[in-house]
């Protein structure tokens, strides 16, 4: 896959929603949705995606698309994937089509983490999509189970006695990997390719896959508007979010940095870690890089475990 | 009227049997008692390959709710069923089926809401959910349970409707009784419910809509009101479908029963099972003259209040029974009807009786008492308990 040949696939999210300057989210709807050569059905939590793309009487989405609340987009796409199977038992519908949901981190992660379990279990044979700007950004910055260890955010804020969030985030692509379902992986906006080839695995093959890719939040993290990107390949070189898949149970790590770079660098180009940087909070960076550092070796355990 | 056979059914088995005759293509449920035994007996058709349905066993009420839109939006044909703590739970979603326009059609089985937890029958659910836009429709007996079945579907899913409904009964008192029900064949069913046939639907790829935009403050509002609008239209055709459901079955579909009610004193008014009760105790007590009747209710959403007055004007006290209650507030019940009331010229004597909660039983002899009570003309502006200690 050539990214010119990317470029010819056919529009199914149009320009002219209202996604923050510099925001990453688009690239990675669009790259997702170019990756099925069927027709996708949508379905989407509430949340940045879905508040930006279909303000009334606009949408982006040319393609049939759904929104029923914040907890629920799993749920949401079992009811269509469902009916489609339906009517494709009567023979009321010929055509082929694939089953998409999108939901943040917030409805993903906590909120939605209920239904998308059911909906893994259950074996729909739909592809979920997280994008993970690691907060409630769409409602201005406040903590998630996915916020990342002593991130600044408005509900769990650095100050005299705190330094921002005290606990490490819940891993949500091993939560995925739980359910025994054919295809989970992580993927980021900074790496185009992989991401595009991830999302086609996940729609060719049979019941759940779960995608859930970094999706840095300029506004909020407190980075510059052309950052995104470079801050998405920070976090991948730094080991911070490993690009990895676990295909029918077997682990694959999809990029491996080839030296090791501190996390320093990735969390000095964000606003939301720089009380980190206060001599009086070092320990908390060493924290963090062991954290990275064990998850790393542990991904490369299960990666040689096959 | 045609040939129906007659089986020995519960208030769920007769929900039940309505949905393997309408044969929907989607049914997303999760158990709760007292409604358990409907989407257990469905699920045993589903087995059986007695009905096409392909059924969601969701992971709660909430999963059930969201799974119907989804696959009410995509176009198919969708039922469900739930009570008490299960339809709370649903509550945020059942704002969403209603505001996108979706026909789903769920059966409750009152059941008490919590805390204390009890699994018995009142209405505090369905009455808690009565602003969101569902249609109600409340079922004295299982026959009721399964005709209203095939009356909700149509409904439903009448173009100028749109709007999904809620079939309730009596949890345990209609849901787990056995009574024998009359059930018209099949293909007479089938015909009458037809096939839906939805105009925007997410499964046809050729025609993309957005189900469920972002409307702030310059449209929300119109929206709103066009949901009122499909509200209204529903009274007509409750009764245009009803008339059609008639001819199959040979009894009738108004807003309500009134019984007894044309030259009565006093007259009753109370929806779902306690309004079978209410009638024989109206029968005993016009055999010894008195003028009494009930007055039940079929109909709660859209309400009929202009008909309702129209019954009630003419009687000297009205008592109204609510198997719930609005705490700090007049009960749903009595309330519509003293709104129903204000706009007629004769104004009855209005008494709120609550009665039932968390299943509490009601006997013959408590409707007889409160009768007897509302012939002397014993009427206050408090709300008054029957069965209850003090």
């Amino acid at each position: 896959m050539m990214l010119k040949e990317f470029a010819k696939k056919p529009r199914r999210f149009v320009p002219g929603h209202r996604s923050c300057a510099g925001c990453p989210m688009p690239v990675i709807v669009r790259t997702v949705l170019a990756a099925a050569d069927d027709p996708v059905v949508v379905a989407n939590a509430t949340g940045c995606l879905e508040v930006t793309s279909t303000i009334y009487p606009f949408s982006s989405w040319n393609i049939p698309w759904i929104h029923n609340a914040f907890e629920n987009a799993a749920a949401t796409i079992s009811g269509v994937e469902t009916a489609y199977r339906s009517w494709k038992k009567k023979g009321k519908i010929k055509e082929n089509i694939k089953f998409l949901a999108f939901g943040g981190d917030g409805g993903t992660y906590d909120i939605g983490l209920q239904s998308l379990s059911g909906a893994l279990e259950r074996g729909h044979d739909f592809v979920y999509v997280c994008y993970d700007n690691e907060g409630y950004m769409n409602t201005g910055n406040q903590r998630s189970g996915a916020t990342p260890f002593g991130a600044h955010t408005t509900t769990a804020p650095a100050g005299k006695v705190h330094k921002g969030k005290e606990e490490f985030p819940k891993n949500l692509t091993e939560i995925a990997v739980a359910h025994n379902i054919p295809y989970v992986a992580q993927a980021s906006v900074s790496n185009i390719i992989d991401l595009y080839n991830k999302a086609k695995k996940a729609f060719e093959i049979k019941g759940p896959a779960v995608l859930v890719v970094f999706s840095p939040c300029t506004a909020l993290w407190k980075i510059r508007t052309d950052m995104a990107i470079e801050v998405a390949k920070l976090a991948v070189e730094t080991r911070f979010w490993p690009l990895y898949e676990v295909e029918n149970g077997k682990y694959k790590i999809n990029y491996k940095p080839s030296k090791h770079v501190p996390v320093e660098e990735f969390l000095k180009t964000q606003g939301r870690f720089k009380h980190l940087f206060k001599p009086e909070n070092k320990h908390l960076i060493e924290k963090i890089q062991k954290h990275i550092d064990e998850g790393w070796e542990r991904l490369l355990k299960k990666e040689s475990e096959g | 009227m045609n040939e129906k056979k007659i089986l020995p059914l519960t208030g769920a088995y007769a929900a039940a049997e309505a949905m393997r005759q309408i044969n929907p293509d989607v049914v997303a449920a999760y158990p709760i008692t007292p409604q358990t035994p409907i989407v257990e007996r469905f699920a045993q058709f589903v087995a059986d390959g007695i009905v096409d349905t392909e059924m969601i066993r969701v992971e709660s009420e909430h999963s059930a709710m969201s799974a119907c839109v989804g696959a009410s939006a995509a176009g198919a044909r969708v039922m469900t069923a739930t009570s008490s703590a299960g339809l709370a739970l649903m509550w945020e979603v059942l704002g969403v089926a209603s505001g996108l326009r979706l026909p789903i059609v769920m059966n409750i089985a009152n059941r008490a809401l919590s805390a204390p937890i009890n699994i018995h029958c009142d209405h505090s659910d369905s009455m808690g959910a009565r602003d969101l836009s569902w249609i109600q429709i409340y079922s004295e007996n299982a026959q009721e349970v399964y005709e209203h079945n095939l009356l909700a579907i149509r409904l439903a899913e009448h173009k100028d409707v749109l709007l999904p409904v809620m079939v309730c009964q009596d949890g345990f008192i209609t849901s787990h009784g056995v009574e024998n029900v009359g059930i018209f064949p099949d293909d007479i069913v089938r015909n009458f419910v037809g096939e839906y046939e939805p105009e925007k639907f997410l499964l046809n790829i050729n025609d993309p809509v957005t189900f469920g935009p972002l409307e702030l403050t310059d449209y929300y509002f119109e929206t709103k009101r066009q949901q009122e609008e499909a509200m209204d239209k529903a009274r007509k055709i409750f009764l245009e479908i009803g008339k059609e459901l008639s001819r199959i079955t040979g009894r009738e579909y108004g807003y309500f029963e009134a019984y007894e009610t044309k030259d009565a004193d006093v007259i009753i008014v109370v929806m779902n099972s306690t309004a079978g009760t209410a009638k024989v105790v109206v029968d005993r007590m016009r055999a010894d003259g008195k003028k009494v009747g009930v007055l039940k209710i079929r109909l709660f959403r859209p309400f009929p209040y202009e008909e309702i007055a129209d019954v009630l004007k003419n009687a000297k006290v009205i008592g109204v029974l609510d198997r719930s209650m609005s705490f700090g507030a007049n009960a749903p019940i009595y309330s519509e009807i003293k709104n129903s009331l204000y706009d007629s010229e004769r104004k009855p004597k209005l008494q709120s009786y609550i009665f039932g909660l968390g299943g509490r039983e009601i006997y013959e002899r408590d409707i007889e008492k409160v009768f007897e009570e509302l012939l002397e003309g014993k009427v206050s502006n408090k709300k008054k308990y029957v069965g209850l200690r003090e």
